[in-house]
């Protein structure tokens, strides 16, 4: 086997240049895939980072029906206090959950004494709020620039920036806010701003922020009720494994018409982004097919050339006794070679391209986040996998050549011109 | 002893709607440790002859035997064991593999053939490399050698794997005469050395002479 290798290098190195210049095609298109996957995939963990981190969390649990109908923000859909008792205990027994917090949904209409308007509000406790979102408050711009101990007091309201600017408020400033409550009578309560909000992609990127207890006085709730409940898990990369535990867990509550209780949706369900990351992902698969034409064309076309070419020695093999099969194996390690050797110098480059990346740091802005830091990685099983795939595809391209070459007739091929 | 003997065997092609009648009807037997050329102008049938007892084609009718096997029966795979196992070559324009050195080259039967060890292929290449008078040259790649040398590293590779027969189409055509009649000379030597039987063809004289056994052919019959 060795000596195979031997004999397919030295066949590699007999035409420097063409194997060379295919070399280096197989390479390009192997960087490209390396750096495009490296600043794709950073990008696209950044964004659902700013997305879970500041806004949805990894997780939501809310009672059945609600979040398909999550835009008239239905009040009529609560978790009551024995149900949030009942899924803290699910929650606190489910060692991948890092941490969760209660919150209330609702629509009010905001008036700064002038002019009045729809808003739409997200009731939260901001102890907890603050573990499941640690970066909610980036989003923020409050009264002197300082984000405040606690986010959130009572009495304290955030309005989402589009909303201040129309009714030009600022922080400081006092406004009401008046609600229906689920049985139809309306309250109102007096607020101060406490900060503008930056929207965020999806519809509950635009909501405004109020203390938890504040919702449950406007809303009149006798008892606290949630509506929803956000959770964060502590290894993201476990997130499916995590929802599929936490729904088998919830499927286990039923109301008295047997149907569950309780819903549970990652992010992916809860935020447009998941087409945009898909739609990476795509952009990243493209890539990789791209890279996979690249090596067939260039390999099948050397591999073809390298047949004709040595159709006497072919035959000179093949009449000294060489099997068919050994022939084959000549060229197929000859293939598998010239793939390994660009599948090298691609991930070496590649590597190195990532690095040079990190060094000179890319940043961009994003909504009111300046300056966010753009860190291309590549995951050593992503390297492995695409280059798994050169290699394979390295062999696949050389089976026709090779095939050909071992089903030469001696007789014919020595007499080849 | 009959090494290799030939029954009516007759080779025709079929080149469109033309019939090229290449041999017809040739019977013959060739004995053991013999040193025997194949004789005849240019499409005489002399390639053809050595193609068949080669096992590199198969004849049209008649029947072929070396030692007790009949070849003409084998299949490709059959044919390709019996070449490397039995059979030796050496080629007009030598044929040497030119990413090998001369001892690779010569080691390379030993190797993709017949599967030996490194400790026992090394001291059967360097006997046969010592014996053809190549072993000083032996790390040399065939682009750095003489015609005359090339073929001794042929005749050495034809050699290594100790066959009972060894065929050579026209070995002497790519050299000088002088060069011609030492190959020749050196082939009439190994057989000497390892009692192998030497079949070659040619159309040169001088050449002729060192022949022991000389089967003239022409127009695809042994005259």
């Amino acid at each position: 086997m060795i000596r195979i290798f031997k004999i397919a290098l030295r066949n590699l190195m007999r035409y420097k240049r063409r194997t060379l210049l295919t070399s280096m095609l197989i390479t390009l298109g192997l960087l490209m895939v390396i750096l495009f996957s490296g600043l794709a995939g950073s990008f696209k963990e950044m964004m659902i980072g700013q997305i879970t981190d500041s806004n949805l969390a990894h997780m939501q649990i809310h009672k059945k029906g609600y979040v398909s109908s999550i835009d008239t923000s239905p009040l009529n859909l609560i978790i009551n206090q024995k149900g949030y008792k009942t899924l803290e205990k699910v929650l606190k027994e489910n060692p991948d959950v890092e941490a969760y917090s209660p919150r209330i949904k609702l629509s009010a209409m905001l008036s700064n004494y002038t002019e009045t308007t729809n808003v739409r509000l997200n009731a939260i406790d901001p102890k907890t709020e603050i573990k499941v979102c640690p970066n909610v408050s980036e989003r923020m711009k409050f009264s002197g620039g300082q984000i405040p101990d606690i986010l959130l007091k009572p009495g304290e309201i955030i309005i989402p920036e589009k909303l201040a600017a129309g009714l030009k408020i600022k922080t400081g400033d006092s406004v009401v806010l008046v609600a229906n409550n689920k049985d139809g009578s309306v309250n109102g309560l007096n607020f101060t701003v406490a900060g503008i909000i930056e929207s965020i992609l999806g519809p509950q990127g635009k909501e405004g922020y109020m203390h938890i207890k504040d919702a449950q006085s406007l809303l009149r709730m006798g008892k606290p009720e949630i509506i929803e409940i956000a959770l964060r898990i502590k290894e993201f990369d476990k997130l499916d494994d995590v929802y599929a535990d936490l729904e088998s867990a919830l499927a286990k509550f039923k109301n008295e018409k047997g149907k569950a209780v309780f819903e549970i949706h990652t992010w992916e369900k809860l935020s447009p982004f998941v087409n945009i990351a898909n739609m990476i992902d795509l952009m990243t698969i493209s890539m990789k097919l791209i890279m996979i034409a690249i090596v067939l064309i260039s390999i099948l076309n050397v591999m073809m050339m390298s047949v004709y070419e040595r159709i006497r020695e072919i035959g000179t093999m093949s009449a000294i006794g060489t099997a068919p099969g050994k022939i084959m194996g000549l060229f197929l390690a000859e293939g598998l070679s010239l793939g390994f050797i660009s599948v090298l110098t691609g991930n070496i480059i590649g590597i190195f391209g990532i690095y040079i990346l990190n060094i000179y740091k890319i940043r961009y802005a994003f909504g009111r986040q300046e300056n966010i830091l753009l860190s291309p990685t590549i995951s050593f099983s992503e390297l492995a996998w695409v280059s798994a795939i050169v290699l394979v595809i390295s062999v696949f391209a050389t089976l026709q050549p090779a095939y050909k070459a071992s089903r030469m007739e001696p007789v014919d091929a020595l007499g080849h011109v | 002893m009959s090494l290799v003997q030939i029954d009516n065997v007759s080779r025709i092609y079929q080149t469109g709607e033309v019939q090229v009648k290449a041999l017809q009807d040739v019977t013959l037997s060739i004995d053991e440790a013999s040193f025997v050329t194949f004789v005849g102008p240019s499409g005489s049938g002399k390639t053809t002859m050595l193609n068949l007892i080669g096992c590199l084609d198969k004849p049209t009718k008649g029947k072929v035997f070396i030692g007790k096997e009949q070849v003409d029966t084998f299949d490709r795979r059959q044919r390709a064991a019996f070449r490397g196992s039995t059979l030796g070559f050496i080629f007009q324009a030598f044929n040497l593999f030119q990413v090998l050195t001369a001892y690779e080259n010569v080691e390379y039967p030993l190797v993709m053939i017949k599967n030996e060890s490194i400790s026992k292929r090394n001291g059967k290449v360097l006997k046969v490399l010592e014996s053809v008078g190549m072993l000083d040259q032996k790390d040399k790649f065939p682009d750095q050698l003489s015609g005359g040398q090339k073929q001794r590293v042929a005749v050495a590779r034809a050699l290594v794997t100790q066959p009972k027969l060894v065929l050579a189409d026209e070995p002497t055509a790519n050299l000088d005469k002088k060069s011609a009649v030492n190959v020749i000379r050196l082939m009439r030597a190994m057989r000497d050395e390892f009692k192998t039987t030497f079949i070659f063809s040619t159309h040169d004289p001088g050449v002729m002479e060192e022949a022991e056994v000389i089967h003239t052919l022409e127009d695809g019959k042994l005259v």
